[in-house]
């Protein structure tokens, strides 16, 4: 038996699995940052620079506070939802991949844990088992609160999983593939051949309907009827408390960067440059973070506050030395389309929060009569006239 | 390794299945039966049936058992209390079962030929391409007749609802 294979997929596991921990952490603060600045106010500022050891702070905290088991509960089913969440959250990034094939030292190995030929099949079945965690979390803790929050939860899920899946049916016509590598390779060119944008039936409206959907199914503002703390105090998690609280906490955010990751790959071509690398694509990210660091040694130089003197040109001087980073060929490989991919999908992860910081709640019979009445009839005309079309063209 | 994974999955799936039975509140015995779900999801997965592995989950374990769950929950359905059972059945429940279950495997060695028999990594008809084309041309009319049932099914459903609701 070839034992490389096993070396690799271990450390591509190790890889990914610390980067998206990290990614995890990160994602609260800098969603606490982003609504801060929307509410006009500086959100975490006090542990570290800008609040950056805040995420450190939060997981000791956590870590150190009393994990309470109240004697009502239903035991086992309290202890495994959780593990449940977690497990079925973290298990669908195994099939997301990052970028193409690169070589490490001698082997060729691809930028994605594995790739299976039912890759988008399988996101949506680990995503539609995510329901149990929620929804046993509210049974087993034996709270009225709890349970109507569980509920409604699995109301939800169900629901929105419906015009999901057909959103996600119609790019899959254009594209005549289930593997999610082999759907990013059929986008490849330019900005024009991503399903968001492709003909023979551009998919804007199934775009816009996967990402109304994925909101509902990570329970985010404007659909976190699960939790809405004004009717429900916490909803499902109310009985829940330090490690068991936070990985409720972690599989909300793993689920948002797989949905995301998800809206990237089936409509914005995955790691995919919008315009191809001889007009000069490789050079956006060196441009950006150059502009950043040119930005910061400027103020560095006028400073406005004493201590700014110092800590803006290491900022700057940090920036610079990524944009050169980027510029070396033997990185660029599997650099740049790891950019792209990371831009992305971090753009719909700003715009989770955006809409977070923006919108109020959903009252719950509107929350269902929109899946049921509007978004599900959308997706089905949007699946038809799309079918018609790659019918007519092929 | 084939053989490994199969007998670990084919246990799992066999405990759960028993556990749906033996436990008296109706949540663990849906719990119990999403693990047969998800046991057998895996052993179709392990004979290479891959579309069908996946549409196990989102279907039966995805789909159904959520709303047996929510109806479970919605309802609040508490413990099932033991009937008395009457003597003859604490005397030959378990003889009668065991005989039974040995019926059964003498009949499955007695009508399985071992030229018909399943061996792992012999099928590859089982990915999502396969599957459709035989849907769609060797099976199309009850592929069609099952579509038609379902919609009959839920146009009953809502008469039905409506009815009591007037």
């Amino acid at each position: 038996m070839d034992y490389s294979f096993f070396i690799v997929s271990l450390v591509k596991t190790a890889v990914v699995f610390a980067a998206l921990m990290t990614t995890l952490a990160y994602l609260q603060w800098v969603e606490r940052k982003v609504i801060a600045h929307i509410q006009v106010r500086p959100g975490p500022y006090r542990v570290g620079p800008h609040g950056l050891l805040q995420p450190l702070a939060d997981v000791i905290k956590l870590l150190t506070k009393e994990d309470l088991v109240p004697p009502y509960v239903n035991k086992l089913l309290y202890v495994g939802a959780p593990f449940l969440a977690i497990t079925m959250a973290l298990l669908s990034i195994s099939v997301i991949p990052f970028g193409p094939e690169i070589r490490v030292g001698g082997t060729h190995t691809y930028m994605q844990l594995t790739d299976l030929n039912i890759g988008v099949l399988f996101v949506l079945a680990v995503s539609s088992m995510g329901v149990y965690g929620v929804a046993l979390a509210g049974w087993s803790s034996n709270n009225k609160y709890a349970l109507l929050g569980g509920l409604r939860s699995s109301a939800q899920m169900i629901s929105y999983e419906l015009p999901m899946s057909l959103a996600i049916a119609s790019p899959l016509l254009l594209s005549n593939t289930l593997s999610l590598r082999e759907l990013v390779e059929k986008q490849s060119g330019n900005l024009f051949h991503w399903n968001l944008l492709s003909g023979p039936f551009p998919q804007i409206v199934s775009f816009i309907v996967f990402l109304i959907a994925a909101f509902a199914e990570t329970n985010r503002v404007p659909f976190d009827l699960p939790e809405a703390e004004n009717e429900l105090v916490a909803g499902f998690h109310v009985e829940y408390s330090s490690m068991k609280f936070a990985s409720f906490f972690m599989a909300e955010y793993a689920n948002m960067i797989t949905v995301s990751s998800m809206a990237t790959l089936l409509f914005l071509g995955g790691w995919v440059a919008p315009w191809p690398a001889k007009y000069g694509s490789g050079l956006v990210p060196v441009l950006i973070f150059a502009a950043a660091g040119a930005i910061a040694l400027y103020h560095g130089v006028h400073a406005s506050r004493r201590r700014d003197t110092l800590s803006f040109p290491v900022v700057g001087i940090v920036f610079l030395g990524v944009a050169a980073f980027f510029l070396l060929p033997v990185v660029q490989e599997w650099l740049l389309p790891l950019f792209w991919f990371c831009a992305k999908t971090g753009g719909i992860l700003f715009l989770f929060m955006w809409i977070r910081g923006t919108l109020p709640r959903f009252r719950y019979d509107q929350l269902m009569g929109f899946a049921w009445k509007f978004l599900f009839p959308v997706a089905m005309a949007n699946l038809l006239i799309t079918g018609l079309a790659v019918a007519l063209v092929s | 390794m084939d053989l490994i994974l199969f007998l670990v999955f084919g246990a799992i799936a066999l405990v759960c299945a028993v556990n749906v039975v033996v436990q008296r509140h109706p949540i663990s015995s849906a719990v119990s039966l999403i693990g047969v779900m998800g046991s057998l999801a895996i052993l179709y997965l392990l004979l290479g049936a891959e579309f069908l592995a996946a549409a196990q989950v989102i279907v039966y374990a995805g789909a159904v058992m959520v709303l047996f769950v929510f109806v479970i929950m919605l309802l609040n359905a508490g413990t099932e209390i033991r009937q008395g059972q009457s003597f003859t059945v604490q005397l030959l429940g378990v003889p009668v079962l065991i005989g039974l279950l040995v019926l059964l495997a003498f009949l499955g060695r007695l009508l399985s030929r071992p030229e018909t028999m399943v061996r792992f990594g012999d099928f590859h008809g089982g990915g999502p391409k396969a599957v459709g084309e035989a849907l769609f041309t060797t099976f199309l009319l009850p592929f069609e007749a099952t579509s038609v049932l379902i919609l009959i099914a839920i146009v009953g459903a809502m008469v039905l609802a409506r009815k009591e609701m007037d």
